[in-house]
Formats: C-alpha cells, structure tokens, sequence
C-alpha cells in the first residue's frame, strides 16, 4: 500500500502558541493522485500543506515525500537547513501572493532554482526555463519583470518556476485566491494540464467546481481535523457530514459564491 | 561692514589641501570599516542564537546612545588606562567613528532585510535554497536597494563627523583650518571656505547617487 503513496503523513501535530492548528492528521497521496484541501480559513489547511515541504515544521507525527520521511516530536532531532533545502528542492510549492523575485525578469525568475539550487550550467538552465515558460504559454514575456505582468500570468511564471525544479510534487496554496475572477480561468488550465500529466499535487482551493473537476480525492477540514475525505465528486455532490454540508452550500456548482440570502 | 578678503586663504592652499586629503581618507576607511561593523551587527541581530543578538544589541546601542565627541576621547584617554591599550590618535578615532557609523549601519541594514517580504525567503526556501542562498540570491539584493538613501544619508553624516577628529589633534580640513585661522586671524573665510568645501564635494556625490537609484529603480 504505502510503496504506491507519494506522500505519506501520520499523527501531524502543529500548534502556534496556545492555538492548536493541526490534530492528528493522516493524509496519503497515491502516485500521480490529486488531491483538494477545503475548508474554512483557520481550519489548518494552508498549515497542512507547508507542513508537507517543511516551510512550517510539525510539533509531532511523521512526513514522508517519496523516499525520504522526518519525523517530528519528543526524542526527534530537528533536520539540519542543507537536509531541508535538499528535500524542499524535490517538491514545488505555488503560493496566494506569487512571490515572483521582483529584481529578476521572467526568465531569470525560473532559471534561478536550476542555477542556485541544482548548480546546473547557465545556458541548460535558461534552456530548461524557457520551456517552462512556453509550457504555461509565456514564452514571449521571458525578458519582462514581475511587476509588468498581470495576476494571472505571474501566477503562471510561479508554476514556472516551481516547474524548472522538476518537482516529484507540486503544492498549491491558493493559487487562484488573489486573482482577478477573469484571471482564474488561465492559472486552472494550467494547474489542469499538470493533473492530465500525471503530476502529484495536492491543492489547497476554494474553487469547489474546479476541485471537483481535477481533485480526484477531496478533504474538507474544519479546526485542525480532517472531517471527511473521498472521491471529490462524491463528497462535493453528497457530503456525509452535516459540517461539509453547511461548508458547500455557500457555494453554488459553478464555485461562485450565491446571494447573500442563500447562505445557510 | 565686515571687508571680506578671501585672497588671503590662498598661502594656506597647502595646509588646506592636505586637511581635505585626510578628511577624505579618513571618511573612506571609517565608511568600509563601519559596514564591515554594520553587517556583523545586522546579521548579529537577526541571529537565531540569543547569545549573538544580544552581543549585536549591546554593541549597537552603546555606540548609537552616547555621544561621539566622547566616544572619541575615551577611545583616546580610557582605553590605554583602562586596558593598556595605547593607541595614536588617528587610530584611535579611526575605530571609534567606524565603532560609531558601524552602529547606525547595522540598524539601517537590519531595517532593510526585514522589510523584504516574508513571501520572498520563503519562495527561496521552497526552492529548495538553504537560508543564506536565499539571503544573497533573494533577499538582499532587494534589501540593499531600500537601504541605499539611509546608508547614503549616515555616510554624509559620517563625512561631516571627522570634523571631530581635530579634538584628537588629527590633522584634518578642520584641524587645519583652525591653524590658518588663528595664523590669518580671518576665521570667518577660513571657515566659509570650509564649509564651502565639505558641501561642494557631499553635492556631487548626493546628484550620483540619486541618480544611480533611479537607474536601479527601474528593475522594480
């Protein structure tokens, strides 16, 4: 069973100060599986997700990425910062805000993982960048800085830039939270692209439509637990719990939110 | 009506000469040294050891919370009574002004790194960059252009403060000028011309600079 899991998480535990965030989360991810994190905010789902590259350090339980697993708590030695940026180089992570490098244009934006991190030669890394550019369709903003881009194309230049890494795992924190609505659409296509490609991911979102779309596992989560998981169709068209229930309907199918009357 | 005569500065052109060329030395080394001194005490207190940041904080506010001018004396008087440490003059104003500016830099330098968003180092990090790539690939580069007019402004303020180092008998523009004018008995030229020269090389360097920020600028 656990030889076909990418990503394997047992007993999380993470607390920030007295605020507990996390409670003894399992969550598996298969090979190439998708899965959709929902949940209100401050339900722990953005701490989930930085708990699987390490950018937050769990408090207890067991991460395991591929073949390297940490485990945290009483007795457990904190990995060292090269241990971790070695681990962290094999997973992607997409964030709300972009994080684009403002100093460096496009292109050097994506070579910069390649070149500092991998030690790769500077004409294989602008290579390599430039496909990942021409593959989230930018190809023609190479030489542009962050700031003359829209939303939804920095967005794009971040899958990029994740991308170059050749990522065994890509994470999405909200991707599309800050985006323009109309800008939605191209950072999904996207993000769908890769699923069809057989990437891992897991996919912290409140686009319920899309997450039934491309999630083939849903979790919902609510005050650090998770309160169900399955099938993302199944969940999102028959929820078992009266928790995911009330959840979803502050959404209508097509995840745009209702009239405010509507709202239960 | 005071008959300004300011031909008569010209037989001390020499004296003056030479007093600019030790201010201007001067202002070189205690500007390197004392980023040398600001780096140590920014990245001093953004340690994650206690132990160092408290070290930093203590180095930082002793130089930032007293005054200069007694910085300077006791650096020249108290050391070598106090620790046996005899020092000449220029050495010793030399470290305390760095000691000084060092203390300005590192709040200025440390002021500059934690500005950069929280977003940027940990871009870096999920790149799989350990702490001090992403300092230097990310962080400072961003960093250094904010801190530029701040860093800009206390090296000014530095350039000006050698004028204290003529307490220590260094013999500085002011120092010098202080010669010529008890020589000439016509202070009020000699320190119009002084003060003529501090501004006529700080304006120049103030045009460079700002225009080397704009041209940085524009990456952003």
């Amino acid at each position: 069973m656990s030889e076909t899991q990418k990503i394997e998480i047992r007993a999380l535990r993470k607390s920030f100060g007295s605020n507990e965030v996390l409670k003894n989360i399992n969550l598996d991810v298969a090979k190439g599986g998708v899965v959709a994190l929902i949940g209100p905010s401050g339900s722990g789902k953005s701490t989930l997700l930085r708990c699987i590259n390490l950018l937050v350090v769990p408090d207890g339980g067991s991460v395991r990425v591929g073949d390297t697993r940490f485990a945290f708590g009483d007795g457990a030695k904190l990995p060292d910062v090269k241990t971790l940026a070695k681990f962290r180089a094999t997973t992607g992570m997409v964030f709300q805000h972009f994080n684009l490098f403002p100093h460096m244009t496009t292109l050097q934006n994506v070579m910069e993982g390649p070149v500092t991190v991998r030690r790769m030669a500077k004409a294989d890394a602008e290579k390599l960048a430039r496909a990942q550019l021409a593959k989230v369709g930018l190809a023609e903003k190479a030489d542009q800085y962050p700031a003359t881009l829209s939303g939804g194309q920095k967005q794009r230049v971040a899958i990029a830039r994740a991308l170059a890494m050749e990522p065994d795992v890509m994470l999405f924190d909200e991707a599309t939270s800050a985006l323009d609505p109309e800008l939605v659409g191209e950072v999904l296509n996207v993000i769908q692209q890769l699923a069809s490609e057989g990437m891992t991911m897991v996919i912290v979102t409140h686009e319920i439509a899309f997450a039934r779309e491309v999630a083939d596992r849903l979790i919902f989560m609510r005050d650090g637990v998770v309160v169900e998981e399955g099938p993302a169709r199944q969940v999102i068209d028959n929820p078992r719990e009266a928790a995911t229930r009330a959840f979803l309907s502050h959404f209508h199918r097509t995840g745009a939110l209702p009239p405010a009357n509507a709202a239960s | 009506m005071y008959q300004w005569d300011f031909g008569i500065l010209w037989s001390y052109r020499w004296l003056f000469l030479n007093g600019l060329g030790v201010t201007v030395g001067f202002t070189v080394v205690i500007v390197v040294l004392g980023l040398v001194f600001g780096l140590f005490g920014a990245f001093g207190s953004l340690s994650r050891f206690k132990a160092v940041r408290l070290l930093a904080l203590t180095f930082i506010e002793a130089f930032r919370c007293t005054p200069l001018l007694v910085q300077l004396i006791w650096f020249y008087y108290a050391l070598p009574i106090l620790a046996g440490v005899e020092m000449t003059p220029i050495t010793a104003s030399a470290l305390a002004l760095s000691l000084y500016g060092g203390s300005f830099y590192s709040e200025i330098i440390r002021g500059g790194i934690i500005s950069i968003d929280k977003g940027q180092s940990e871009a870096g990090a999920a790149l799989g960059m350990t702490p001090g790539q992403s300092m230097r690939r990310i962080v400072l580069p961003q960093a250094i252009k904010r801190m530029i007019p701040a860093l800009m402004n206390q090296s000014i303020i530095q350039f000006k403060n050698t004028s204290l180092v003529s307490v220590l008998a260094v013999p500085d523009l002011v120092y010098q000028s202080q010669v010529a004018a008890h020589d000439s008995y016509r202070p009020l030229e000699t320190y119009t011309a002084v003060a003529i020269a501090y501004a006529a090389i700080l304006i120049p360097l103030t045009i460079l600079v700002r225009r080397g920020e704009k041209r940085l600028a524009v990456s952003e």
